[in-house]
């Protein structure tokens, strides 16, 4: 009776967890039938009582265990060929979601507690006549048992596995495409809008391309470092944030880098406040800048091919230069030196000592 | 220079509207005596014409430039190349040069630039756009935990080093012999020998730069 009560009650209970609407009861039957065929055909050959019978009762018992793991597992197959490879069938989320996975496990412990009561029964039947042997018969007869409900599982994990490692490596590749998608509608074809909008002031056009021709290689070819912690993401950002502003090309080589102090960012503000300056009065498209970082100091070349200026004429009408460029560096122990002449562009120099130690605070203006 | 006598360039670019725009403004410097948008199609091509110098992409479909260049180089050891490619990826602009091209540039370049560069490669100069020669200098950095298996190629002279940080900074190679006081002849010189460690040199970070995209 117990028997038939396991019987009757795992199939259901798996068949309510899972998708009732798609699994049809009635495919149970012939296992159920296999079951009581073999009970059946044991009892007539030997009799209702002894060794044989049991065996009989705990082979239709693995029997029908047996046929309820592979009955549960085929639709799973069926059910994957038969839906389009990209969605995520229906069986899968029977396997991920939290609700069915307790299904599955349902079914584990089914199949274990059907194991149990076959070892169980062995014992408790052959042990009190104090039989060693029957006993060890039946151990042997119980470890047979399993090893066909293992031989049944072992393909139907292996199987779920594949299954699983197959379906994160299409999520992993649908969340890249998604980002990929995002990016180009949130930046690319946003930015094509505003070209075709702006299409007859060049300068905007150029703006915006070499914007989003910045972004685009950012988002293709860079490691993302912050800018506020490394030297030369800072300088980049910097070098962006002109470049946008101004409408004009900063050509950033970056050689070495470092991370950021306090020290490093008025580097990157007197570069950024030399970059605005060329920007601003050079009258040129592009402007080089060029920044490295050495064992024993850091330097950053702006360089423009621009109108130039009078170095002697700088002194009243230039605070920027006074102030943010060689003031700022003087104040951290660097040093800003100038190279300008009225048609010949203009270079500005701005070294800073890896340490404070030797460093020289000095005002150099070159003409 | 040899003025006297118009060079002869191959395009080889899969995208006809950046030949078409190349060759405009080519047009008025030098003779494009024909094009190509894949591999195969540059390879007989160049073969037929036997260009001066060859504009070669860095990005196309079939193994792109490194493809030709591998190809070429041993038939037509007398054709330059001149890497032309929107990329500034360290790994295409080593990769190529340590194929045997002779130099690289941005295709944001301006025409008059373009011109000279074609002009100095066919010359047997190398040409480096600013970028290139930062990367150089950072690969060749002269790092205390790395062995340097061959001075002579695995490191850069101060001079080289010196040329280099100048055409960083966005100097032509008039204003770079004007600040060191030496001829443009001696600057070619500084930048070729730095091509030939750039394509002879096992550093590791040549190496490393190649492999990342399996072009070594």
């Amino acid at each position: 009776m117990l028997y038939a009560g396991f019987w009757a009650v795992l199939p259901q209970q798996v068949t309510n967890d899972e998708q009732p609407a798609r699994r049809d009861l009635a495919a149970l039957v012939p296992f159920a039938a296999i079951g009581l065929g073999v009970v059946l055909l044991q009892g007539l050959l030997f009799g209702d009582n002894g060794l044989a019978g049991t065996a009989g009762w705990l082979i239709a018992v693995i029997a029908v265990g047996a046929g309820v793991i592979w009955h549960q597992s085929d639709p799973a197959r069926r059910g994957q060929w038969v839906d389009n490879p990209t969605k995520a069938p229906p069986w899968l989320a029977a396997v991920v979601e939290e609700s069915d996975r307790r299904s599955f496990l349902f079914r584990f412990i089914g199949g274990g507690v059907l194991v149990a009561t076959g070892i169980i029964g062995v014992v408790a039947v052959y042990a009190p006549a104090g039989n060693l042997a029957s006993v060890f018969n039946g151990v042997i007869f119980a470890l047979v048992g399993l090893l066909g409900v293992g031989v049944v599982v072992a393909p139907l994990l292996w199987r779920t596995f594949n299954q699983l490692r197959t379906e994160r490596e299409g999520r992993i590749r649908e969340q890249e495409r998604a980002e990929l998608a995002a990016m180009i509608h949130d930046q690319v074809l946003h930015t094509l809008a505003l070209i075709q909008r702006n299409s007859t002031d060049i300068k905007e056009v150029q703006r915006l391309a070499r914007g989003q021709e910045r972004s685009l290689r950012n988002w293709l070819y860079k490691p993302t470092a912050s800018p506020t912690e490394r030297f030369a993401a800072a300088i980049e950002e910097a070098a962006a944030e002109v470049e946008d502003t101004y409408a004009i090309t900063v050509e950033t080589v970056v050689v070495g880098d470092t991370d950021c102090d306090e020290r490093v960012g008025a580097l990157v503000a007197a570069a950024r406040e030399a970059l605005v300056n060329a920007a601003r009065h050079a009258g040129v498209d592009t402007v080089s800048l060029y920044a490295e970082v050495e064992a024993d100091e850091l330097s950053v070349f702006v360089r423009d091919r621009g109108t130039g200026f009078d170095l002697d004429t700088m002194e009243d009408s230039r605070h920027g230069v006074r102030g943010s460029i060689i003031g700022r560096m003087q104040r951290h122990g660097g040093r800003a030196v100038i190279r300008s002449g009225p048609g010949d562009g203009t270079e500005v120099r701005l070294t800073l000592p890896a340490s404070r130690d030797g460093s020289t605070a000095e005002k150099e203006v070159v003409k | 220079m040899t003025d006297d006598r118009r060079l002869t360039v191959f395009l080889v670019d899969d995208h006809a509207m950046f030949r078409a725009g190349v060759r405009a403004e080519l047009g008025a410097h030098v003779d494009v005596v024909g094009e190509a948008s894949s591999v195969a199609e540059a390879l007989t091509r160049i073969s037929a014409t036997q260009p001066d110098v060859v504009l070669l992409d860095v990005h196309m479909p079939d193994g792109g430039g490194r493809a030709v260049l591998e190809s070429m180089r041993r038939t037509h050891p007398q054709v330059k190349f001149l890497a032309l490619s929107v990329s500034d990826a360290a790994e295409d602009v080593i990769g190529l040069i340590r194929a045997g091209a002779r130099g690289y540039v941005t295709k944001t370049i301006s025409p008059d630039e373009l011109a000279a560069a074609i002009r100095r490669v066919a010359d047997g100069d190398a040409v480096f756009s600013p970028r290139l020669a930062g990367f150089v200098l950072d690969a060749f950095a002269s790092r205390p935990d790395v062995p340097v298996a061959d001075p002579e190629l695995d490191q850069l002279t101060n001079r080289e080093r010196e040329v280099l940080r100048l055409l960083a900074r966005g100097y032509a190679y008039k204003e770079i012999a004007k600040e060191l006081y030496i001829s443009i002849k001696t600057v070619e010189t500084h930048v070729s020998n730095v091509l030939r460690k750039l394509q002879m040199s096992n550093r590791y970070e040549l190496s490393r730069w190649a492999a990342d995209r399996r072009l070594v």
